[in-house]
């Protein structure tokens, strides 16, 4: 079996039929995290246990009774969710050291599946960032950048300079799963999303990002954000996977009160072959300032062929598009503010040498723990939440935020199904381009296509769709029914298999994968 | 969110016949504090899960228990919210302990208006609202382990003017207390504001070594506590008969209609139906309830002696209960039990012994040897002879040996 095969069609059964253990796929695996450091993807590798999990894996596999399709699978999981007796710190000062005492419910599910957890994976501090540069671990490296793909269409430069320098980001906040994904290390990982922190970086690195309904999922133990938009996202190299792992993980959780009491069951993902009865929406307000040439190109091509294969593709508009980014602002930065509150170093965490009063040693403990990004989020949000502009903003915000809802309710009921939408502006920046701008800017340019599917609570997924000019992974947006992930899924799916996305052609990748490389055409698109 | 927190809410408001808003919010207050993990407590500030209550309680006219008068006191609401940590300071060693054991832990906020004007009327409705939740099982409501915590908040007027400015009195560890405190606040606020002077909006703590209230080290100072709704608790709806959807899973809902029709007796019901049914006096009756187990044991004693409740009312309240405030006993801890006295009475009753002689055989029993009332009975030979000649023998065995003594008493 090949680190690049997928889940359910050919690892999992690889897998069964002792093909290949679950201990040599992490040994593989962790050699590859190891030759490919430099993308600084990962903050903790569990190694050790890691190998464990996989030897339990392989005595079930042995015995002939694995837990499921996910036992034995290397995976990992972004740095800001808990995990017992392995470190938690959310790319954080203030919780450099964390050993947490518990696992998320997401993480306790992957385990007792049998997934082999690798290591925790590298993000903006707290998640708070659409760049995945701005964690006290440093910027997570985009695996393209280093691509055979990406390099050929360099435009060579002066000899000083090489690829130290041109290497682009990968999106965030959860850039570092995303590249764990994108560079096999793992074969799925989970990411959070907020404003588009698991869509994002998908875009950018090529890989499936689904960001599922909120409520759908649970949030027991994913350091929280954004309260009412957070969710754990899921990273995956193919659609399917994608289904594979949101089966293993949706549901009812008592610990999360925000997650629904119905009943879900995980389902297989047909093979559509019949778009016909399916209606596209095509958000006009979407076409936003300064989106790339290219990817505008792209978008359109991609309604082409929906409306070739028979589907209907309408225009359709939201409204209130232009006034989620304020909105999202306002609301995001009220619960950020409230969410770190808890960190005050008396229990846990990072805890200042300041013994003057409490007082100060709060004080002064945030002021070490927290990035400029955290505290300046802090600050707006405990502006906005002061008692003589709670109602200017944070309600105000509140009732912008159920227009935007709203635009969504009618164009579903008005027959629209899907809608398609690009996930970014642009391919992804070098690095010295992105860090011209401060966070706060980023932020704002970057959530613009994907904040308004985390007001609204909707599924939404970036499918990998072609290479840019400049050889780096462009991918398009969809955007669901609320739980409507099936539907969601099995369109996607079907635009997956009718572009075919190229691989990434990593040197690394290659020396530690035996297995058959499977060459894949290129896209039709690039 | 827990149930059983939810459900003893619903249960306290319907017995303070509040009305239950069948949907009600969670908010964050946040302030920073060493006992606040989160930073911010989880409470009901704009829509609490009951309001407008009322509580009946009786207050004792002048120095004789047998007149008492009804009153009640409003109840603004009743809100869910979280407990914080303890802190402990230790001054000597300049920091602070902080114990998070109870952090979180669900507490329900009873709310009064200021309609009680002195200490004894607050302890009298506290003590009424105490043995409430006990009836319930809400809480056992002990304010000694902080089961039951009171915060005063105490203003003086003139009458027919405006309520004045009012502090917070804090740190008030019993009913006592209470009261206690309540009354010296009243008395310092009237000799400050005669002597020219103004009350601050302020909280002060009891001190119940000095019996008096100073003020407390202002522990948030003037705060905007940025209240934010709860995102991760959506609105609690609780659902009447009418209400309740067909297909409801009945565990994920609470139908207040349901909790109503299982509330079990109120104190006062208890007592109006302890008077009718024994005949005793209304005083006994909150007496009986005010001690814990006193009641059960009564009726207890009552099913299995021929005495009447009239007369064994009078055992229990002036015997069995003085002795166990001498010793500082509960009804629980009684050495003698209900059987005991019960089989005692029933020797009284059927006039085996004199009432002197019971008494005498209660002082034994106290002692918790095991023995029987008939036991200690034939031991100390307290038998009533009921044989005429006996006695006759007994008797002039005494004249016999007390001759100069019976010569002085003949003529009676």
């Amino acid at each position: 079996a090949a680190l690049k095969d997928g889940l359910r069609s050919q690892v999992s059964a690889a897998l069964k039929e002792g093909r290949v253990t679950p201990t040599e796929l992490c040994q593989r695996c962790l050699a590859l995290i190891k030759s490919t450091k430099f993308l600084n993807a990962y903050i903790t590798v569990a190694e050790e246990t890691a190998l464990k999990q996989a030897e339990e894996s392989e005595e079930r596999y042995k015995r002939g009774q694995p837990l499921g399709i996910l036992d034995g699978i290397p995976i990992a999981v972004k740095d800001n969710f808990n995990t017992a007796g392995i470190e938690t710190t959310c790319a954080s000062n203030m919780l450099k050291g964390y050993i947490s005492p518990y696992n998320a419910t997401v993480v306790q599910k992957l385990l007792d599946q049998g997934a082999v957890l690798l290591g925790k994976t590298n993000l903006d501090e707290f998640a708070m960032g659409s760049g995945s540069t701005d964690g006290v671990f440093g910027p997570v490296r985009n695996p393209w950048s280093y691509s055979k793909q990406y390099k050929e269409k360099s435009v060579p430069k002066s000899h000083s300079e090489d690829e130290e320098s041109n290497w682009v980001i990968t999106g965030g906040s959860s850039g570092g799963s995303a590249a764990a994904v994108s560079s096999f290390t793992c074969f799925a990982a989970l990411g959070s999303d907020t404003g588009g922190s698991t869509r994002n970086p998908a875009a950018h690195c090529g890989v499936v990002g689904l960001k599922p309904t909120y409520g759908l999922i649970s949030r027991h133990g994913l350091i929280p954000l954004v309260n009412s938009m957070d969710v754990p996202g899921i990273l995956t190299r193919c659609v399917d996977d994608a289904a594979v792992l949101l089966g293993s993980l949706a549901g009812h959780d008592p610990k999360d009160s925000t997650t629904i009491q119905d009943d879900f069951k995980p389902f297989e993902l047909p093979n559509l072959t019949d778009v016909s009865k399916l209606s596209i929406g095509i958000p006009k307000e979407y076409h936003a300032p300064g989106l790339s040439s290219e990817i505008l190109a792209l978008w359109s091509k991609a309604a082409d062929l929906f409306k070739n294969a028979g589907a209907k593709v309408v225009e359709v508009s939201l409204p209130h598009t232009r006034y989620s980014i304020v909105c999202y602002h306002v609301l995001c930065t009220a619960e950020v503010a409230s969410n770190m509150a808890r960190f005050d170093g008396l229990e846990y965490g990072h805890r200042s040498d300041k013994k003057e009063s409490t007082e100060s040693m709060y004080a002064a403990t945030r002021r070490e723990g927290f990035n400029d990004v955290v505290r300046g989020r802090i600050l707006s949000g405990n502006y906005f939440l002061l008692k003589q502009n709670y109602e200017k903003y944070f309600v105000k915000a509140q009732k912008v935020r159920r227009l935007i809802v709203n635009d969504f309710v009618k164009v579903f009921r008005s027959g629209v199904d899907i809608l398609l939408t690009p996930t970014t502006l642009s391919d992804a920046a070098p690095y010295t381009e992105f860090i011209q701008e401060d966070n706060r800017t980023r932020s704002a340019q970057d959530d613009i296509l994907t904040q308004a599917a985390n007001m609204a609570g909707l599924p939404a997924i970036n499918v990998p769709t072609a290479l840019s000019e400049r050889g780096l992974p462009v991918g398009l947006q969809f955007i669901g029914r609320s739980f409507e992930e099936k539907q969601l899924l099995t369109v996607a799916k079907w635009f997956e298999k009718q572009i075919q996305f190229p691989m990434i052609q990593l040197e690394e990748v290659k020396r530690h994968d035996n297995g058959v490389f499977q060459h894949q055409k290129s896209a039709s698109f690039s | 969110l827990n149930r059983r927190c939810v459900e003893a809410a619903v249960m306290t408001g319907l017995a303070l016949n509040c009305s239950i808003n069948k949907k009600s919010l969670f908010d964050r207050k946040h302030y920073f504090y060493a006992d606040l993990p989160a930073g911010y407590q989880i409470t009901q500030q704009r829509v609490p899960i009951a309001v407008n209550g009322s509580l009946s309680y009786s207050l004792c006219i002048g120095n004789k228990m047998s007149q008492m008068v009804t009153k009640t006191v409003r109840i603004k609401q009743i809100q869910l919210e979280q407990d914080s940590g303890k802190s402990l300071h230790d001054d000597t060693r300049s920091q602070i302990l902080v114990d998070l054991n109870r952090a979180g832990v669900g507490l329900m906020e009873v709310v009064m208006e200021p309609d009680m004007c002195c200490g004894e009327e607050a302890a009298a409705a506290v003590r009424e609202l105490q043995l409430i939740l006990q009836t319930l099982g809400s809480s056992q409501a002990v304010m000694a382990e902080g089961q039951l915590r009171v915060d005063a908040n105490v203003s003086v007027h003139h009458p027919g003017e405006p309520y004045g400015v009012r502090t917070e009195v804090k740190n008030i560890n019993s009913i006592r207390f209470l009261a206690k405190a309540i009354d010296y606040e009243i008395q310092r606020q009237i000799d400050e504001l005669e002597n020219g002077g103004t009350i601050l909006n302020e909280t002060r703590a009891f001190d119940s070594k000095l019996g008096c209230t100073v003020p407390m080290r202002d522990k948030e100072g003037k705060q905007d506590y940025r209240f934010m709704p709860e995102p991760n608790l959506p609105p609690l709806i609780l659902y009447d008969a009418k209400s309740l959807p067909a297909n409801m899973n009945h565990q994920q809902v609470i139908n207040i209609d349901w909790i109503r029709e299982r509330l079990p007796d109120l104190p006062s019901v208890k007592r109006e139906k302890l008077v009718e049914q024994y005949g005793i006096l209304p005083e006994h009756s909150f007496t009986l309830l005010n001690e814990d187990g006193l009641a059960d044991f009564f009726e207890s004693v009552v099913k299995q002696t021929q005495m009447k409740p009239k007369k064994v009312i009078g055992w229990i309240l002036n015997d069995l209960l003085s002795y166990l405030k001498q010793h500082s006993l509960t009804v629980k801890k009684s050495p003698v039990s209900s059987f005991l006295l019960a089989d005692l009475l029933n020797l009284l009753e059927k006039k085996k012994i004199s009432s002197t002689a019971a008494k005498q055989v209660l002082a034994e029993l106290w002692k918790g040897e095991g023995k029987t009332p008939l036991e200690i009975v034939k031991e100390q030979k307290l038998e009533l002879l009921q044989d005429q000649k006996e006695l006759e023998q007994i008797c002039q065995a005494v004249i016999d040996g007390q001759e100069n003594e019976v010569i002085m008493m003949v003529p009676g």
